[in-house]
């Protein structure tokens, strides 16, 4: 039961890191139809960014400053890429962005090398903040999920109770129309980018010095943070997060209970020739499923519920 | 306060908007009739540049042909789609606020003006723009726009599918908007409406504006109703 719940507290962490990254793509996606293929690279430049500030100032610094300098980036990539490409569709836009990512990913390694760069957790937040049942809960990954779960209250709350929230939200389902109202569509489709860039940003800069601060994250979490908008379902904050979740979570419980399908399968009280035909099979552990499981989550949400859990509309 | 010379519009390649000429004053209130797919939406379209217009539109004496869709509408232009895009997931006094362009200036409408008028949507204000009637979304749409307090509203056929009651309800509302000095350009398929109503019409075929006049002129003119409105 005690190592359930600290395998269940790095899920629901790992989740709520996915929802920093999958909450920004979503709003993107759903309000201007871009898949941007690039987000995870402005979580992989928040990450880098907090490294510099951190190096000339400290942690909190960069908490605050990189994830402004992503939103910065990512507003002026859309404002003089992506939006005169937009005239020659979504393919053109999806190819735009692909190129965006392999551009930062480039000048990323030619900055600041191949070899990750040593962006660290703040010494004042290193060590446990409570041992429970014999697990070490400790102080920064405990930071990191406050951060996050604020993020996504801050997010909620901006986008139900305030006029640019409900702005927002309309120009998802219908921009045409919000535009007859008077609202400048395209300037909120910059800002929104780059607010969406922002969030992942922030991701960068409290998941990076935990996950690891190289040219090759981005590549690595990208795909997954697909998988969640489309298990959430396009355009649903609230899909996202509860995708993000369950992603996290169960990866990270395939992980943690290393079991053999072998004796799971005995587990269950069937009988297999662990020796014989089957023997290689019966060797597969859960951790080496694990990060199979969401791309398999994936194609089945595909197959049988394209819109996704809380989805409003077909991918 | 409108003036439109020589309008064009395509689709594509098909020529939708052959040459329309037509002028809405201050206060006015303009009908556009015709039959389905004779142009009348895409005519309101290109006047919002929500289809691109070729030719000269003028509103209040500034050229706005070619003006991108936001600052069109704050000049002044609120348009009401035929479709009543509510939106959603957004309750009915979020809709309203949608429609508020600026949160600095009082226009002439307010939210508690919408509810006075229209109890009904007082009654469901925070139910969500999904789930009210087809009628309290066509109120709910010519609202919003009001919200942003236009000199001109072009409103698509506000009456379509409407129960006789609610008709009554929006042509009062049509009323009241022009008692509060907002010219209205109708596109309307219930001709007694359009012909109560208005001070002048235009009727439209084939893409061409083939007669205009005042109402009681129309009235006079049998030839006109038959060949270019009765099916």
């Amino acid at each position: 039961m005690e190592s359930f719940i600290f395998a269940m507290f790095n899920g629901v962490l790992y989740g709520m890191l996915l929802f920093l990254l999958a909450s920004g793509l979503t709003l993107i996606f759903s309000m201007m139809g871009v898949l941007n293929f690039a987000h995870a690279s402005f979580f992989m430049l928040g990450a880098y960014f907090a490294y510099q500030i951190s190096e000339g100032l400290n942690f909190w610094a960069a908490l605050i400053v990189a994830p402004v300098i992503v939103g910065m980036v990512g507003a002026g990539i859309e404002r003089w890429g992506l939006r005169p490409v937009h005239r020659y569709g979504h393919v053109a836009e999806l190819l735009f962005t692909f190129g965006v990512a392999y551009v930062i990913e480039e000048l990323v390694q030619m900055i600041w090398g191949r070899v990750p760069v040593p962006y660290e957790i703040p010494d004042a937040m290193s060590g446990a903040l409570f041992t429970w049942q014999g697990f070490d809960y400790s102080i920064y990954r405990v930071f990191m999920l406050v951060v996050s779960v604020a993020i996504f209250v801050a997010l909620f709350a901006l986008l139900t109770y305030t006029r640019i929230g409900l702005i927002i939200r309309a120009a998802v389902s219908d921009p045409i129309h919000v535009a007859t109202l008077g609202h400048d569509i395209p300037r909120i489709f910059m800002w929104t980018f780059g607010f969406g860039c922002a969030l992942a940003g922030v991701a960068g800069v409290v998941g990076g010095n935990v996950l690891g601060t190289e040219p090759a994250m981005a590549i690595q979490l990208g795909p997954i943070v697909f998988v969640v908008i489309v298990i959430g379902g396009l355009g649903s904050l609230g899909g996202a997060l509860v995708a993000a979740l369950i992603i996290g979570i169960v990866t990270r419980l395939a992980i943690f209970y290393d079991y053999g399908v072998g004796s799971l399968v005995l587990a269950l009280g069937l009988e297999i020739d662990t020796a014989g035909m089957l023997r290689d099979f019966t060797r597969i552990t859960t951790a080496q499923v694990a990060p199979v499981l969401p791309y398999l989550m994936l194609v089945l949400m595909l197959i049988f519920k394209p819109r996704g859990l809380f989805g409003t509309r077909d991918v | 306060m409108l003036e439109v010379r020589d309008l064009h519009a395509y689709y594509g390649k098909s020529h939708i908007i052959q040459g329309v000429s037509l002028d809405v004053g201050a206060g006015e209130i303009v009908s556009l009739l015709g039959r389905n797919g004779v142009g009348r939406s895409t005519t309101l379209k290109a006047i919002t540049g929500e289809v691109e217009p070729v030719g000269t539109i003028m509103f209040k004496g500034e050229p706005i042909a070619g003006r991108k869709m936001h600052e069109i509408a704050r000049r002044g232009i609120g348009y009401v789609p035929e479709n009543r895009n509510i939106f959603p997931t957004l309750t009915v006094r979020q809709n309203l606020i949608l429609g508020i362009k600026s949160m600095r200036e009082q226009g002439r409408w307010s939210i508690d003006d919408m509810f006075q008028m229209f109890p009904n949507l007082a009654e469901r204000a925070d139910a969500l723009g999904s789930v009210i009637s087809g009628g309290e979304q066509q109120m709910l749409t010519i609202c919003r726009t009001l919200m942003g307090d236009p000199d001109l509203i072009m409103i698509d056929e506000p009456t379509e599918g409407l129960a006789p009651k609610l008709v009554e309800q929006v042509s009062g509302l049509l009323a009241e908007i022009a008692k509060r000095g907002v010219a209205i350009l109708l596109v309307e398929q219930k001709l007694d409406i359009a012909l109560d109503i208005s001070h002048r019409v235009h009727v439209m075929g084939h893409g061409k504006i083939v007669f205009e006049g005042s109402v009681s002129e129309f009235r006079a003119n049998n030839q006109v109703r038959k060949e270019w409105l009765e099916v």
